[in-house]
């Protein structure tokens, strides 16, 4: 291995493309932290070092988007929809594990033909049903139709099946009433897939667009997402704005990664377990 | 536990704990899916819907841009999603050898990208793809280039940057699947292969892609999936003025111009539900043929 000229320069490309990939990886959050900066001019012409339009820009954002209620809207949605999504799905995929029945693995099979069923086939009458019950352009539009997924019901039910049997009976015999038991015993022992859970649905209900993009409409109503995208969509938009709003818009999920890393990585991975 | 009181207490609570989820999924997920399927036989613009047996399915055999949208969702699908497994399975073979040096920061600077919104990180590359954006003056500074490369203004390098901009994206998100499979696979197959003599690519070959087929079936169909969906990206990377699939029309996608036909023009919500079914046909088939080249022949 080691007086091998042959190893040595496979072991030095190696390390050259990872850090081309990492250098890839890392460049356009270090573009956007210096795009804060910079003046838009300075922006669309490639200038990749800091700047002294940083107060400028957040000024200017904050002229123009109404900071505080954007960012509460999207906390709103993001922390109602994660809380009441684990709520249901969980008690579903703890249901699921202890219904022992036939019909359940038909109904199990069905939800898992609907996973691949495209979010564009369901928009179309989802909007005209939000239309018919007065919820367009409410928050309420965008939480309802996220609550029950499919995809964290799986995730829970994958995961009941490693819940000891035992802890249910001796609990049984205890004479805890089943509702007592998932918010006494099952609720505490699965902790981790919960916290995995919170990752995965927080980032889908913050990044999420397409569908807020059709139901919100007003400016008082509208996500840091879609201000990001809004702001980007003018014709001469202001990147130096823009990227205030694209950090606002990625630090909580950075945040979490950070703090998380390992949860947030096994919550990526729940659904091959 | 075989007592017969105490199961049907379970089917009842089993039920009942059910029901809140299978309620929402009635309301939300089966009925629109089948409203969608009712109203792809429907015809007339805005609310005004009247049935229209078959025209909507032969009005795709004609619509030019429904065509232009599938034959670029088409593109982004066989480019991009080869591309992407198969970096990602480099990266996890190589990072997951043990010897490696910062093996973590290698690992955490290349799954990063997947902790940003779509929307952010496509105005990010909006801006350093312009035309004279930090990646021409790199390419023009390193003389790869004498001429900045139009990225967002032809039709051929708009569709560069989308399928650089998913790459970008997701090629950390699933090399996290494979780095987790390869976890569990014993090492001394390795060790006895490289005691046998074989070669480092063909043990990639021959020993890690068919151990990891399991997990390289569900990342190419989650992809191809999340590629037949594609919207963020060319709303927000590959638009100008707030019109997405620029320039014309050359990175359109499917859901865009579901999304174009229900929301931008004059609705026409039977028209854009067949194009919707036509994802989802998609997604069958594609998955089905996925599922038939991994099968396990014997």
């Amino acid at each position: 291995m080691t007086a091998n000229p042959l190893a040595l320069l496979g072991r030095t490309l190696t390390y050259l493309a990872l850090s081309l990939a990492a250098f890839i990886s890392i460049f356009p959050f270090y573009w956007m932290i210096v795009g804060t900066t910079n003046t838009s001019a300075d922006i669309i012409k490639g200038k990749s070092g800091f700047g002294s339009a940083l107060f400028t820009n957040v000024a200017n954002f904050f002229a123009q988007v109404d900071v505080a209620r954007v960012f509460w809207n999207s906390a709103y949605i993001a922390v109602v929809g994660t809380v009441l999504t684990l709520a249901v799905s969980s008690l579903a995929g703890y249901g699921f594990e202890i219904l022992r029945s036939k019909t359940r693995e038909r109904i199990f099979a069905a939800l898992l033909l609907m996973l691949s069923v495209p979010f564009a086939a369901l928009m179309i009458p989802l909007f005209m049903m939000m239309a018919k019950l007065g919820l367009i352009n409410t928050h309420a539009a965008i939480i309802l139709p996220a609550i029950a997924s499919i995809f964290i019901i799986f995730y829970f039910r994958q995961a009941t099946k490693a819940f000891p049997a035992e802890l249910r009976d001796a609990a049984k015999i205890d004479g805890l009433k089943e509702w007592q038991i998932f918010l006494y015993v099952y609720l505490p022992v699965m902790r981790p897939t919960y916290a995995a859970a919170t990752i995965i649905i927080f980032m889908a209900n913050w990044n999420n667009y397409l569908w807020p993009l059709i139901v919100l409409q007003t400016n008082e109503q509208k996500t840091i997402t879609l201000v990001v995208s809004s702001l980007t969509s003018a014709y001469y938009p202001d990147y130096g704005v823009v990227m205030v709003a694209a950090v606002l818009a990625t630090l909580p999920t950075i945040i979490i990664f950070f703090a998380l890393q390992r949860r947030f990585v096994a919550g990526l991975l729940g659904a091959v377990k | 536990m075989a007592n017969p009181d105490l199961r049907r207490t379970d089917r009842l609570n089993g039920w009942l704990f059910v029901m809140p989820a299978l309620v929402l999924l009635g309301l939300f997920m089966v009925f629109p899916i089948l409203w969608s399927l009712w109203m792809s036989f429907q015809t007339g613009r805005g609310m005004t819907l009247k049935f229209g047996g078959f025209a909507n399915i032969s009005r795709l055999t004609q619509d030019p841009v429904f065509l232009h949208a599938l034959s670029n969702t088409a593109v982004f699908l066989v480019v991009q999603v080869p591309l992407m497994i198969i970096l990602a399975l480099i990266f996890a073979n190589v990072l997951n050898n043990p010897n490696l040096k910062f093996r973590g920061f290698f690992r955490t600077a290349i799954f990063l990208p997947c902790v940003t919104s779509l929307v952010a990180y496509s105005v990010l590359f909006k801006s350093m793809f312009a035309n004279d954006g930090v990646i021409n003056a790199f390419l023009e500074g390193v003389h790869l280039i004498s001429e900045p490369i139009p990225w967002l203004a032809s039709p051929f390098w708009a569709k560069v940057v989308i399928i650089m901009a998913i790459t970008w994206r997701w090629t950390g998100y699933n090399m996290i699947f494979y780095l987790a499979a390869l976890q569990n696979i014993d090492r001394s197959i390795y060790e006895a292969a490289r005691i046998d003599g074989v070669p480092a690519w063909a043990r990639f070959v021959y020993l890690t892609i068919p151990l990891l087929k399991p997990v390289i079936l569900f990342t190419t169909i989650i992809s191809t999936i999340g590629t037949l969906q594609l919207f963020d990206e060319v709303m927000n990377i590959t638009a100008s003025g707030g019109v997405g699939g620029t320039p014309s029309d050359s990175t359109l996608t499917l859901s865009l111009y579901i999304y174009n036909l229900s929301f931008r023009f004059m609705p026409n919500f039977g028209y854009a539900a067949t194009v919707s079914y036509v994802i989802v046909v998609l997604v069958g088939i594609l998955s089905f043929v996925q599922f038939w080249v991994a099968r396990d022949r014997k």
